[in-house]
């Protein structure tokens, strides 16, 4: 579902992807791991067409970037640790508007279809600046499946929430990953990642150091492995 | 995935449909906080109602000087507006959100350059009549009207390209006016000019070139704008 090859990410003199390599197939929840600087999040923006690669190839969907940027984008939900969502509109006219962004059809029965997924339905007609952050990540989600994509890219989606709200997030990132999508999540919350995600790569200084899947994980526990990937 | 892939171009009639998407969102999100508007509306009154005061004494000089001084109103005010619209997109992601839309990012900047168009227009309307009341000059004039609707788009055309510019830097409201008056200064002088052929009442053939300049400009500034904005707001 998603092929990088020796991908390279320069930032004028600054490079911070070396020649990435990685690979995701259909179905697989992948945590990317790794601390502050690693390139993480400049990866999944590459991912999600939101910046071009220096060097290398990127296929995501069957579709390469940057040149087929639109098509990716249309099999593509991205949710990051900023809502990407107006908060002088209600969740419904947020999601509405999205719709109309991604040209989706039977729009209204998807918009009530996402806010029970995410169960804000009983708030649809609020104002999203009325919301608490928990609620904002959980309908900046169903902004992101609104138009049922392949493949969902999710940057620090914790960011900001408190236990609550986490578990809550959980159970919908729980219910997303459930429905057979492609699913690649940055994170710094190692116990979250070892519960959700069935594979684990560690990025570091601009490649993948380490990966391993949740079977690899047996004997061991993925703190143990981030660490240890990070010392060699 | 291979060989019967769908197209990956986006279906013909998603672009009009996000250009209308875009200015119903900042249309519908703005009259509900009136944020950029009432900013806009508050500093045009105030620059007209200064100009009123400051020129009170001399009745021919104020009435010499009233298409420089709407067109400084508008281009202040209008900054005001230009900054804010594209800084809401910035400050929650929002733009990001825009970006990751599977169409072509000209419909971006032509929904801006809607939306941005149609704030700038309502506080025109609102000035000039008040402009009118206090100068006592009559500026509702077909010709003067089309001046000022020309004037406003070279003017929003390329301030919401800037603007797009600017709103990923730090100084981004420092930023936009540095930007924007030199390379607007063509369309202000064309609408100043035009607009004071309309207002001392002089034949359409002494000031025609003024106006051929602004729909050059127009044509122009919006032609490039759509061939770089997607340069603009690549990382």
């Amino acid at each position: 579902m998603i092929t990088v090859k020796k991908l390279v990410k320069r930032f004028g003199l600054k490079t911070v992807l070396r020649g990435l390599d990685f690979e995701v197939q259909p179905g697989e929840f992948v945590a990317l791991l790794g601390p502050n600087g690693a390139g993480k999040t400049t990866f999944l923006r590459i991912l999600a067409s939101l910046s071009c690669p220096s060097l290398g190839n990127v296929t995501v969907a069957g579709y390469q970037l940057p040149h087929e940027a639109a098509a990716v984008r249309a099999r593509l939900g991205v949710v990051s640790h900023l809502p990407l969502l107006y908060g002088d509109l209600t969740a419904e006219e947020n999601l509405r508007f999205y719709g109309r962004m991604y040209n989706i059809s039977g729009l209204e029965p998807r918009i009530t279809e996402v806010l029970e997924m995410v169960g804000l339905e009983n708030r649809r007609r609020d104002l999203v600046r009325t919301f608490s952050r928990g609620m904002q990540q959980r309908l900046a989600i169903g902004r992101a499946v609104l138009h049922d994509p392949d493949v969902m890219l999710f940057d620090e989606p914790y960011t900001g929430l408190d236990q609550d709200a986490s578990s809550m997030l959980d159970e919908v990132l729980k219910t997303v990953a459930a429905e057979g999508r492609t699913v690649v999540m940055t994170s710094h919350d190692l116990v979250r990642a070892e519960d959700l995600a069935t594979r684990f790569d560690i990025l570091s200084r601009g490649v993948i150091a380490a990966s391993t899947t949740r079977e690899g994980l047996k004997n061991t526990n993925l703190l143990a492995f981030y660490r240890e990937s990070l010392a060699d | 995935m291979t060989g019967q892939r769908p197209n990956s171009q986006p279906p013909k009639g998603i672009f009009l449909k996000a250009v209308s998407a875009i200015v119903w969102k900042d249309l519908q999100a703005e009259f509900r906080s009136r944020e950029l508007f009432s900013a806009m509306l508050v500093f045009s009154l105030l620059i007209i109602l200064i100009f009123n005061f400051a020129l009170e004494l001399d009745i021919k000089t104020r009435q010499s000087v009233t298409s420089g001084v709407l067109w400084a109103t508008f281009a202040f005010a209008g900054t005001l507006g230009l900054n804010r619209s594209m800084a809401i997109e910035k400050d929650r992601g929002c733009m990001d959100g825009l970006l990751l839309a599977p169409v072509d990012r000209s419909a971006i900047y032509f929904g801006k350059v809607i939306s941005n168009l149609a704030f700038m227009l309502i506080v025109e309307i609102i000035v000039l009549p008040v402009y009118s009341v206090l100068y006592n000059i009559n500026l509702f004039q077909p010709g003067l009207l089309l001046v000022i609707l020309l004037g406003s788009i070279g003017y929003v055309g390329v301030g919401t390209l800037l603007s797009a510019m600017s709103v990923q830097t730090r100084t981004r409201d420092i930023l936009l006016p540095i930007l924007l008056f030199p390379v607007v200064i063509p369309v202000l002088l064309s609408a100043v000019k035009a607009s004071n052929g309309f207002l001392e009442g002089l034949d359409i053939s002494e000031f025609l070139l003024p106006i051929n300049l602004l729909i050059a400009y127009d044509i122009i500034f919006i032609a490039v704008a759509f061939m770089v904005f997607d340069s603009v707001v690549e990382e």
